[in-house]
């Protein structure tokens, strides 16, 4: 199989990824729960994890490096945790449902919801934000890039506006962490919400946030921490305040040696080939009969992803075939970002998702484009 | 693209249900496969069942006596 579905998750891990997650399923106890050579062994996984990522992201303290199971739950964590009734907030119609289902949630408490659009050509309105905010605006909180187009929002202008207005500003990072370089420090980012099983190359059931020292969430949840046992309520201190129970050790040791594979490879080596092989795709593509493309190409700036259709036919059509008659592994659909494909005007027929990874080939690609050559000459 | 034949499609309230029902067509050697769930159907995230139209009924059955509710029926072109 030809996997080109690496935006929902990257199928391929580097062989140390794998081998963390065994060695810790063989080795490891409870993280934070005892001083034993199993649980230490744990406690120190997650710690290390923790000082890593939070290098990784440029962020200040590890103690407010806190892990889930995925950016959904650290999206419904930043925005259930940190919005009231009588807030107004601003995000954009390029959100993934993880982000407008909570604020959609807190709406229907109460909370006011603002969208920024995409202008005449596909790039969202920036100069709009100005119009949006309003005295009761609290936050921001948007995508670092479109899942469906992989178009990013360029943080330099949100950071400029968010520092204007003094606002809360939450950053879903889902597409773009382990793709670019994300300076939460110098931007100013207050929570970053990132998954460890996309372009960060760990396993499924990881990922976390990184909150800004200052910033403070209501949790969510509640239970044990391994520390102030006989407290009723959750410790105030970050990362206990917003982690009940047992942490998904095994897969964060998988999480640690992705990020680590990242940073030995270099971010900007693997971003090159990624977008090199997608601009492979595109070219082979672009100008074939019934092909039409979904996003803004012009920026070279962008995440690893070609979005299209082919003629009128329904997406859902177009990627059975891939797989069926070639072996070639694509998303189709809604994508779940409902406002996007509004904007795009192709809600009926949903699109197809070709997402790459540096583990892709130039060979694969042309299997790919040969794909879309022979279906386009079939019409 | 390949010629396109008028299947019957099931969709399902959830990827639960679809695989139920990818497990009912093993256990039952019922012809069909999942797919993509069209946009035609929901502009949505999801799986169908997909089997040639005169396997319709047989495969309604079938889900019946498994207790297995498809949340539409469909014929469609796919």
């Amino acid at each position: 199989m030809i996997y080109l579905d690496n935006a929902a998750t990257s199928q391929k891990k580097p062989k140390e990824v794998l081998e963390a997650v065994l060695h810790a399923m063989e080795s490891m106890g409870n993280a934070g729960r005892s001083t034993h050579e199993a649980a230490h062994s744990s406690t120190k996984t997650v710690f290390d994890t923790r000082v890593l990522l939070t290098e990784f992201f440029h962020g200040k303290n590890p103690s407010h490096c806190i892990f889930t199971k995925n950016s959904t739950e650290s999206l419904n964590m930043a925005i259930l945790g940190s919005l009231k009734p009588g807030d107004h907030v601003i995000t954009t119609v390029m959100e993934h449902n993880s982000v407008l289902r909570p604020l959609y949630a807190m709406e229907r408490q109460g909370v006011e919801l603002s969208f920024c659009a995409l202008d005449e050509h596909g790039i969202l309105d920036y100069a709009s934000l100005e119009k949006l905010w309003k005295k009761n605006t609290k936050a921001i909180v948007h995508t670092h890039a479109s899942n469906l187009t992989g178009d990013l929002v360029d943080l330099e202008k949100i950071s400029t506006f968010v520092k204007e207005k003094s606002l809360l500003w939450i950053v879903d990072a889902s597409q773009t962490a382990g793709v670019y370089d994300i300076d939460m420090e110098k931007l100013g980012i207050d929570i970053l919400c990132f998954t460890g099983h996309k372009s960060l190359l760990g396993p499924q059931g990881t990922g976390g946030m990184l909150i800004k020292e200052g910033i403070s969430l209501r949790s969510l949840s509640y239970g044990g921490t391994g520390v102030e046992t006989y407290n009723e309520d959750m410790p105030l201190e970050y990362p206990n305040h917003l982690e009940a129970g047992t942490l998904n050790a095994h897969g964060i040791a998988g999480l640690h040696e992705g990020v680590a594979y990242i940073q030995r490879e270099g971010i900007t080596t693997i971003r090159e080939k990624e977008l090199s092989l997608m601009e492979q795709f595109k070219k082979g593509i672009e100008s074939l009969p019934g092909v039409k493309l979904y996003g803004n190409f012009q920026e070279k700036k962008r995440c690893p992803i070609v979005s299209m259709n082919l003629y009128a036919y329904d997406s859902a059509m177009v990627s059975d075939e891939l797989f069926t008659r070639f072996n070639i592994a694509t998303r189709a659909g809604g994508h779940c970002a409902p406002l996007m494909h509004k904007a795009l005007n192709n809600v009926e027929q949903g699109c197809v998702r070709f997402s790459f990874s540096h583990f892709n080939t130039e060979e694969e690609v042309a299997k790919a484009v040969e794909a879309i050559r022979i279906l386009s000459e079939e019409g | 693209m390949r010629e396109k034949t008028l299947q019957c499609i099931l969709s399902f309230h959830n990827t639960v249900d679809a695989l139920q029902m990818e497990k009912l067509g093993k256990e039952k050697d019922l012809s069909g496969r999942l797919i993509p769930l069209p946009s035609v159907i929901s502009a949505g995230c999801g799986l169908a069942w997909s089997t040639a139209l005169e396997n319709k009924e047989s495969t309604l059955a079938a889900c019946k006596e498994a207790g297995l509710e498809p949340s539409a029926v469909h014929e469609i072109l796919f």
